[in-house]
């Protein structure tokens, strides 16, 4: 996977990596991968919600330990 | 998205302590965040949370449900201590430690989000009026108006909240 940008949240907490992962999307093409990793166990429901309300798409992830890891694909 | 037409979320917020200033604009910031649009109506004491030089506090009186002092022991602040001279900035500043801790943004931080991303910030006009703030007082970026400047936006809204 070819990965664009790399968003470190680990240790923020809600609301901030939603807030990241918008500000993420600006500047970036259609098709772009971000890779978001993120601490915050909320973040797995909320990039879910985020992700259905914005149409850019999570095309993987994966947790590792405590961190859990999304590919967003930007629409 | 399966609509076209723009989500918009209307927020109340009137309250001026620190503790409910942060629901508002948490959920503004990520309403514009989920591709919506979101208006925040300052009213009353709420009016507070968009002042320049804002230094919003926490309450310790009537409020069971905040955390005890020490973790490992089970026991609150007593309403009768609450009184005490200096309760408020201790209450203000276990708070603020406990939210740093926890990671979440302050909410200088969390208007800096609103403002950049458009959400509209309405200081109502009869709250300046009756409490003499003028708009010098406000933060830049604010808009001025009243109960038909907001019940106009919020008439077209998909989700309205009041804190």
């Amino acid at each position: 996977m070819n990965v664009a940008k790399v968003l470190d949240c680990k240790g923020k907490c809600c609301p901030e990596p939603i807030l990241d992962i918008k500000n993420a999307m600006t500047g970036l093409k259609s098709g772009d991968v971000v890779e978001l990793q993120a601490t915050d166990a909320g973040s797995v429901n909320d990039m879910a919600s985020w992700s259905k309300r914005t149409g850019n798409a999570i095309i993987e992830q994966k947790q590792d330990g405590s961190v859990y890891i999304f590919y967003v694909q930007k629409k | 998205m399966s609509e076209d037409k723009t989500k918009r979320v209307a927020i109340i917020a009137l309250h001026g302590t620190l503790d409910l200033a942060f629901p508002p604009l948490i959920l503004a910031s990520t309403a514009i965040a989920m591709d919506m649009e979101a208006a925040i109506f300052f009213t009353f004491y709420g009016l507070d949370i968009i002042k320049k030089n804002s230094n919003l506090q926490v309450p310790p009186l009537a409020n069971p449900a905040m955390p005890y002092p020490v973790p490992a022991i089970p026991i609150g602040v007593p309403n009768i201590i609450g009184v005490l001279p200096g309760m408020t900035a201790m209450a203000t500043m276990m708070m603020k430690g406990w939210m740093k801790k926890a990671g979440v943004m302050t909410t200088d931080k969390l208007i800096e989000a609103c403002m950049k991303g458009g959400v509209r910030m309405i200081a109502c006009q009869m709250t300046m009026d009756v409490m003499g703030v003028k708009k010098e007082e406000l933060l830049d970026g604010v808009e001025i108006g009243g109960a038909g400047t907001f019940l106009d936006y919020a008439c077209d809204a998909d989700v309205t909240l009041s804190f």
